[in-house]
């Protein structure tokens, strides 16, 4: 039987290098293509930063989705943090709330083919992609 | 703590990062390089990233900073060796890394080494 989802924790710095590297080795074994498999990690990359970041840590989760024919990678990235009141200005290039460079969520968006961000001040942050093979 | 090495050739520096660096990493690379340029009075730094298999916007930046700080300290920055798939993905994601000069391998930004920099 294969696994078909599961979660690893993203609290420390290091936790955003294991969380890159779990998604790795799920886009190739799913069989996406390179180009696609460097997206979603870059956007894993980034999600997961932000959550240690500005969230104060959360974890991933992934499932291998389905829908029709097509099978897809999901990524949940969940943090309690303070979350986001404005997601229209969070999602626009170069807005940040830190030191950063306001690419993360925008950027992200950009690498995936399906992007959510569920997140409202003081219930965390909740960010959804999916990357179909 | 580890650190990624840095070689002396010369009045040039060379970088081969091998690692997936997590954050903390990146900035050490950055302290030690500016350290380095100073202490050999180097011309060049050469940043070998064949091996990294996605750039990030942290590391973007680093990158960015690395040249930026090394153009100050009359050093000039190659960025060499970025796969297709990483090059592809840095572009979509936002990233173009204005004023870092780039070559295919290290040859080239050898080659590009030796040059003077074309002034702004």
């Amino acid at each position: 039987m294969t696994e078909c989802s599961g979660s690893i924790p993203v609290r420390v710095e290091q936790d955003v290098v294991l969380a890159r590297q779990a998604v790795r080795q799920l886009a190739v074994a799913s069989g996406l293509r390179l180009v696609d498999q460097t997206k979603l990690v870059t956007a894993a990359s980034e999600l997961a930063r932000n959550a240690v970041i500005y969230g104060g840590g959360g974890e991933m989760r992934w499932t291998i989705v389905e829908r029709g024919v097509r099978k897809g990678i999901q990524l949940i990235f969940a943090d309690q943090g303070p979350g986001i009141a404005d997601h229209a200005r969070a999602l626009t290039d170069g807005w940040s709330s830190g030191t950063g460079m306001g690419l993360g969520l925008s950027g992200s968006r950009r690498l995936v083919d399906e992007f959510e961000l569920d997140s409202a001040p003081g219930e965390g942050t909740r960010v959804t992609i999916v990357k179909w093979i | 703590m580890d650190r990624i090495p840095i070689l002396q050739m010369g009045d040039l520096l060379l970088v081969t990062i091998q690692v997936d660096m997590h954050d903390q990493l990146a900035l050490t690379l950055q302290d030690d390089l500016t350290d380095r340029i100073q202490r050999t009075s180097a011309r060049g730094v050469l940043i070998d990233i064949s091996a990294l298999d996605i750039v990030d916007s942290f590391i973007g930046r680093m990158i960015s900073t690395i040249s930026a700080l090394g153009r100050i300290m009359d050093a000039s920055t190659v960025l060499v060796g970025m796969q297709p798939a990483v090059a592809i993905t840095l572009v979509e994601l936002g990233l173009d890394l204005r004023g870092v000069r780039t070559a295919l391998n290290v040859e080239r930004g050898m080659k590009l080494l030796q040059q003077p920099e074309a002034s702004p």
